[in-house]
């Protein structure tokens, strides 16, 4: 039983080798995505462009700018002196956050009343703008804080004080960079998969190969067992680098990580071969490896989270074995989960794994035009 | 071979003998997009489905987080602090009796976060020192760890605000955020995620429609059949955009329609400079697409080099969900040459703010000289490739 299986490995091997230009595809390029996306995908502002309006022109005004100027988050980037130099600024988007004192400020201050300021922030991407006037009100949090130390004044009675677990920094790379490992994971097994059956249909070889002595469970296998040698391999050097390159720590046990990563190609290479033998041209094996792929991505927690989305969506995200690898390798990464929540997600990956491998195997005989 | 042949078969082809032969090749293209449905969903079904899920399904905007919440000895202090809480539309509270149990739920994810009021909190309350309120957050998901702080702050606030009027004093803090979005006052996330993900989903459309049909006439060695007949390159290429242009367009309308009167995004631009721009950004998606198609040789191959660059690239570098600004240098540059990096300006600018042209003109500009560069090179390659 071997020995076809094999050979047949061989050739699919050969098929997706052979060719420099697939060669290259399918191995660079996901490398060099996780650098450069790893580098882009965060939440975090390290450039917010200011613009300064200070009517008071104080030394509490000064101040204040000062924190803003200083902060590690803002670049001062224009200074203004009249209202209707506002919405030009902002309008062009030359500026993010518009920091406006009024005349009144110092005085306001100091006779104990509120000295309010004015900011205003583009809102067009409303994510960008709260997170930027989150840093913002920290500002003016700290100098509250320090204005009453010095100055006196009513002390609220009660603090928060806010600590994160897992994350103390708050770093949103942290959270992106592994979710990565799982979306190139993902991309490489639908390249590797989702247009290997599709293209032997669409030159014939495919009935060749049914005519063959070959059970529909070796050629399953022969189709399936390279995808995951490459994904693999390839997932293992994402996380190799993850580790080592972004200093993501890894704080779970790596058995966990394998064990998912195991069933997640199972499942991934499921689906592929599933789309992959369902199509009778390669446009429709694209298209359908798109159709599984971006709704994969974007409804798995990667960047918005699931708890967000809608009941009925929520409930079609079950049907996504991405889904579950999100939270076992951000569960390895950096929770060190308890078992029983990496159990919740292996045995759903398991049976999308199994019900499409067996579906595929299935059409291969049936899908017949 | 080609380039010796090719000035000859121009030069007896008049201008109605060119018009007719691209009619002609228009045609067998919509024919061909007739027999294989899978052009039809990509133009129509893709845009439609993939909006309805995300426009839906991608929100950012957290409600209902749950919190578990520790008091550790209960008084009316206390309950006027949790009442908030169970008050406010952002959080699902429950209570835990004590902390162990809290934290486990926090490691099983039943809740995302902890408040805690410790034993002295009344006592502390009462006399005047400053009580401390424990939150603990689980982290792994910053940005929703750092919205939750934020609306813990606002009940914290809102609750300290209450007090001081209840006992007749107002809470004066030195200084006060009188905070103004603009174009998007209600923070909806809804309204900058659907324009980004119309780039997107056009990306995938523009890429998807042309990525396999030049492959596929290579691959079949139809290609080289066309070249003996005085079909010129252009012609080809013309033949192979105008109809896939017409599908994308009506793809774009139907985006835009949901947009509009579906999810209920403003559009406070013009839909003339939309149009322009969403036209000029198809033209870079099939260019995108043609390239591909004409460089992989195979179908097999430009479907996987389609896959690699245009979903991924389109979603995290094109400033839809990431800021641009805040990249490393190195990255900001490769943005660059992500054409929906500019379509995704134009697009937020002309939903959300109006038609701010010291925005649109230089995105504009970009997407003409992409738009140039693709079908430029698509058109050398595929004389080249003649071989």
């Amino acid at each position: 039983m071997f020995r076809p299986i094999l050979a047949l490995m061989q050739k699919e091997f050969l098929a997706l080798m052979k060719d420099k230009k697939s060669r290259f595809t399918i191995v660079i390029p996901p490398i060099v995505q996780l650098l450069v996306f790893g580098y882009a995908a965060t939440y975090d502002l390290t450039y917010v462009p200011l613009a300064v309006y200070d009517e008071d022109r104080s030394a509490a005004s000064r101040e204040l700018i000062a924190r803003f100027t200083g902060s590690p988050n803002f670049q001062e980037a224009a200074r203004i002196t009249r209202q209707d130099q506002i919405a030009p600024l902002i309008d062009r988007k030359e500026v993010l956050v518009l920091v406006h004192i009024h005349p009144r400020f110092t005085r306001n201050l100091l006779t104990g009343k509120t000295g309010k300021i004015q900011v205003i922030v583009d809102g067009r991407n409303s994510n960008t703008a709260m997170i930027a006037l989150g840093y913002v009100r920290a500002i003016v949090t700290r100098f509250n804080l320090e204005w009453v130390e010095t100055h006196g004044g009513p002390t609220p009675p009660a603090r928060l004080e806010t600590r994160a677990w897992y994350n103390p920094n708050l770093e949103s790379r942290w959270f992106i960079v592994p979710g990565i490992v799982g979306l190139l994971t993902l991309v490489v097994t639908m390249l590797v998969t989702a247009l290997s059956v599709a293209r032997e249909r669409e030159q014939g070889t495919f009935d060749q190969l049914l005519v063959t002595p070959m059970r529909p469970v070796e050629i399953l296998l022969g189709k399936a067992l390279p995808g995951f040698i490459i994904g693999a391999g390839e997932a293992t050097v994402i996380i190799l680098l993850t580790v080592f390159w972004f200093q993501v720590p890894l704080r779970g046990d790596l058995l966990l990580l394998y064990i998912g990563l195991f069933l997640f190609l199972m499942s991934a290479i499921g689906v592929g071969l599933m789309i992959s033998s369902l199509s009778v041209t390669q446009q429709q094996g694209l298209l359908g490896a798109f159709m599984f792929l971006v709704p994969a991505i974007i409804l798995s927690g990667f960047t918005t989270p699931i708890a967000n989305m809608p009941t009925v969506v929520q409930k079609i995200t079950l049907l996504n074995p991405l889904r579950y690898f999100m939270v076992v390798i951000r569960g390895v990464f950096l929770e060190d989960a308890p078992l029983h929540l990496y159990l919740r997600q292996f045995w759903p990956m398991a049976v999308i794994g199994i019900v499409c491998l067996a579906l595929a195997g299935w059409l291969f005989r049936h899908r017949i035009n | 071979m080609n380039r010796k042949a090719a000035p000859e078969k121009r030069k007896p082809s008049t201008r109605g003998g060119s018009l007719m032969r691209l009619r002609g090749l228009v045609r067998k293209e919509f024919l061909q997009i007739m027999r294989d449905p899978s052009s039809i969903a990509i133009a129509f079904l893709m845009p439609v489905s993939l909006l309805l899920l995300f426009g839906y399904g991608v929100s950012l905007d957290a409600e209902h987080v749950p919190v578990a919440i520790v008091v550790e000895s209960p008084s009316r202090d206390t309950a006027s602090f949790t009442g908030a809480f169970e008050r406010s539309k952002y959080f699902d509270p429950e209570h835990y009796g004590a902390m162990r149990a809290a934290k486990q739920a926090l490691r099983d994810h039943r809740v995302d976060g902890i408040v805690r009021l410790r034993s002295d909190f009344a006592q502390k309350l009462q006399s005047g020192a400053t009580a401390p309120i424990q939150v603990i957050l689980n982290g792994v998901d910053a940005n929703t760890a750092r919205l939750v702080a934020g609306y813990v702050e606002g009940v914290w606030t809102g609750w300290l605000s209450d007090r001081a009027r209840q006992q007749g004093r107002t809470l004066e803090m030195p200084v006060e955020v009188d905070q103004r979005i603009w174009f998007n006052s209600e923070v909806r996330s809804r309204n900058f995620l659907v324009p980004g993900l119309i780039a997107v989903i056009m990306t995938l459309i523009g890429a998807l429609l042309t990525a396999m049909v030049m492959a596929r006439e290579w691959e079949r060695g139809t290609m080289e059949a066309l070249m003996v007949t005085p079909v010129t390159i252009r012609e080809v290429i013309l033949g192979k955009l105008i109809p896939y242009f017409v599908m994308g367009m009506g793809g774009l309308a139907l985006s835009v329609v949901m947009a509009l009167y579906l999810f209920e995004v403003p559009l406070r631009g013009s839909l003339w400079v939309l149009t322009a721009a969403s036209a000029l950004f198809l033209l870079v998606a099939l260019g995108m697409g043609l390239l591909i198609s004409i460089t992989a040789r195979t179908q097999f191959v430009a479907g996987q080099t389609a896959i690699i660059v245009t979903f991924l690239p389109a979603f995290l570098l094109s400033g839809f969900l990431f800021d641009i600004q805040s990249m490393p240098v190195v990255v900001q540059g490769i943005t660059h040459a992500i054409a929906a990096r500019y379509y995704v300006a134009i697009l937020q600018t002309v939903f959300l703010a109006g038609d701010v042209f010291p925005v649109i003109w230089p995105n504009a500009l970009a997407l003409l000289v992409m738009a140039a560069f693709f079908l430029g090179v698509s058109r050398l390659k595929a004389r080249k490739r003649l071989d």
